[in-house]
């Protein structure tokens, strides 16, 4: 009982990673029946061998992520996606379809949102990334992050880590002035756009969401959009 | 996804060497990455084109503007020149793809990407532009999205893009650079083709050519102009059809105009024929009927996209009243 008390504390915190709270979920028997019949070690194993032993024809790639420098040895065939999660332990983005059609693997590149499982680690060499983990100022959330919690923008939330990172970029386009495919008068660039429930919807039609929060996803961009 | 080497070009003349027989030149991505993990595309070399010289969207010397092929999609779309000079090639971006995926996709590349014919896709399905002789599993398969226009029984396969099909209603030109040093232009129309026998060659490019530029000829004035785009969903969906319309517009008489369809062939269609009978003649709907039905006069429909003939008829005949802000 003292142990699944903590481990309640742990998750509450935020003080384990998914990974290390599965693990212990499963170890204690508090999970799923079906992590009986699973080898934890094996499905949660810490390091991929392909991290701690690059093959040989493996490039180095240097990229800042979340203010950090870092430097890899890495696989040339490596998404951007993977190398965060698996390489650098930055599991908050999320691999949905792999193929650039959910977004939720979407992270902010140089400023701008782009789609990590459609990039290459090694085409990333001296670029600034900005995942979901880096977007709290310490225990202060993003005014997007916060919005998603206060408007409950999200139900199972794997979508969300890539709709947040959407959404923070996206705005910034709208204060630039640029345009989409609902947009009324293209020919006259103007900064500072406000955007109505349509444009929210049309500008973020690259971040799926199975669960269908849509309603609560746009009603949370707008408040950060109005404030 | 098979190993390949990857390395980095600083300027065209260092990309177009280093580029191998099996390899390939890499920018944005978001069509080669995906065909990789696939294993429809196989390169035994990535080249990167991104640090290239050749970003810029500037005006041009004969007075229209050029558009760097390594400029993002979204920044070519947002260019105040194009925005303000050319709308009809924003509104064509803009209804391409996704935010992320515009923000990441250049120019270039834009022009090059594959049908997403599902058959292209299933390495377990012949194909014949991914392996000639294979066979096409679209031609007595699922077709319902597939070409109405220019096919053959080798390939029925359309191609994608919603920006190539202003460019070619714009009459652009497209400056590449040669494996031989040398840069030559390909006018828009002629720059990708149609299956024939070989479906595997999407474009005119020879092999190790690289895309510089894309040249916008200098717009007449007044101009009308439309991008109308049908397909399944409201947003982030290939077209079923789409029209790029632009014409001049002189004392109440359509002047110069320009038809391109999108989703019916396996390059942007451009309907010279219709274009020629709606030359000099009043906006009316009873004229735009009537190109409409010139324009698709020899379309041929496959087991399941004869509704593609009806739509892209309608389509015209709307985009036509759109672009006269009567839509």
């Amino acid at each position: 009982m003292s142990e699944s008390k903590t481990l309640a504390e742990e998750v509450c915190e935020f003080g384990e990673s998914r990974r290390d709270f599965l693990k212990k979920t499963a170890a204690i028997g508090a999970g799923a029946i079906a992590f009986e019949f699973i080898d934890v070690d094996e499905t949660f194993a810490e390091v991929p061998e392909y991290v701690t032993n690059p093959p040989a024809d493996a490039m180095a790639v240097k990229l800042n992520v979340n203010g950090a420098e870092k430097s890899v040895q890495i696989d040339t065939r490596t998404s951007l996606l993977d190398t965060l999660r698996e390489h650098l332990d930055l599991t908050g983005s999320k691999k949905g379809c792999d193929h650039g059609q959910c977004g939720a693997c979407t992270v902010i590149i140089d400023g701008r949102r782009q789609l990590s499982c459609l990039t290459l680690a090694v085409m990333c060499d001296g670029k600034k990334v900005t995942t979901i983990e880096g977007l709290a100022n310490g225990d202060k959330l993003h005014p997007i992050q916060q919005a998603f919690l206060d408007h409950d923008g999200f139900q199972c939330g794997y979508c969300t880590p890539g709709q947040i990172c959407s959404a923070i970029a996206m705005l910034n386009e709208a204060r630039n002035g640029d345009a989409s495919q609902v947009t009324q008068n293209l020919s006259v660039k103007a900064a500072n756009l406000k955007l109505s429930d349509d444009e929210i919807r049309e500008r973020m039609s690259g971040n799926l969401c199975r669960c269908g929060a849509y309603p609560n996803i746009v009603d949370a961009i707008k408040e950060v959009h109005n404030k | 996804m098979k190993p390949f080497t990857f390395s980095r070009a600083t300027n065209q003349t260092e990309a177009i060497k280093l580029l191998q027989a099996n390899g390939k030149f890499i920018a944005g991505g978001t069509n080669i990455v995906d065909l990789m993990k696939e294993g429809v595309e196989k390169p035994s070399q990535l080249v990167d084109i991104q640090r290239l010289p050749i970003s810029t969207i500037q005006a041009n010397k004969s007075g229209g503007v050029s558009l760097g092929a390594l400029a993002k999609n979204s920044d070519t779309a947002n260019h105040p020149l194009i925005r303000s000079k050319y709308p009809l090639l924003t509104q064509a971006i803009l209804a391409g793809a996704s935010g992320q995926i515009r923000n990441m996709a250049t120019n270039g590349g834009n022009l090059l990407q594959r049908t997403r014919c599902v058959y292209f896709y299933d390495l377990a399905m012949p194909c014949n532009k991914r392996e000639a002789g294979s066979g096409c599993g679209a031609l007595e398969g699922l077709n319902k999205n597939h070409a109405i226009l220019g096919w053959s029984d080798t390939c029925v396969a359309t191609f994608p893009s919603d920006m190539s099909v202003a460019l070619a209603a714009l009459d652009a030109k497209v400056k590449v650079l040669g494996k031989d040093g040398k840069e030559r232009m390909i006018d828009f129309v002629n720059f990708h083709r149609l299956p024939e026998k070989d479906a595997t060659k999407d474009n005119n490019l020879n092999a190790g050519d690289l895309i510089t530029s894309i040249e916008l000829p200098k717009t007449g004035l007044p101009t009308k102009s439309h991008y109308l785009k049908i397909r399944n969903r409201a947003s982030y969906a290939f077209a079923l059809v789409s029209v790029a319309v632009i014409y001049e517009w002189k004392g109440n008489m359509i002047m110069n105009p320009r038809i391109a369809l999108g989703g019916v062939a396996h390059k942007p269609w451009r309907a010279f024929e219709a274009e020629k009978f709606l030359a000099g003649k009043t906006a009316t709907e009873e004229n735009f009927k009537q190109a409409a039905e010139i324009a698709l006069k020899d379309a041929k429909a496959l087991s399941q996209n004869a509704y593609k003939i009806t739509l892209a008829k309608r389509a015209i005949v709307r985009v036509l009243k759109m672009a006269n802000g009567k839509g």
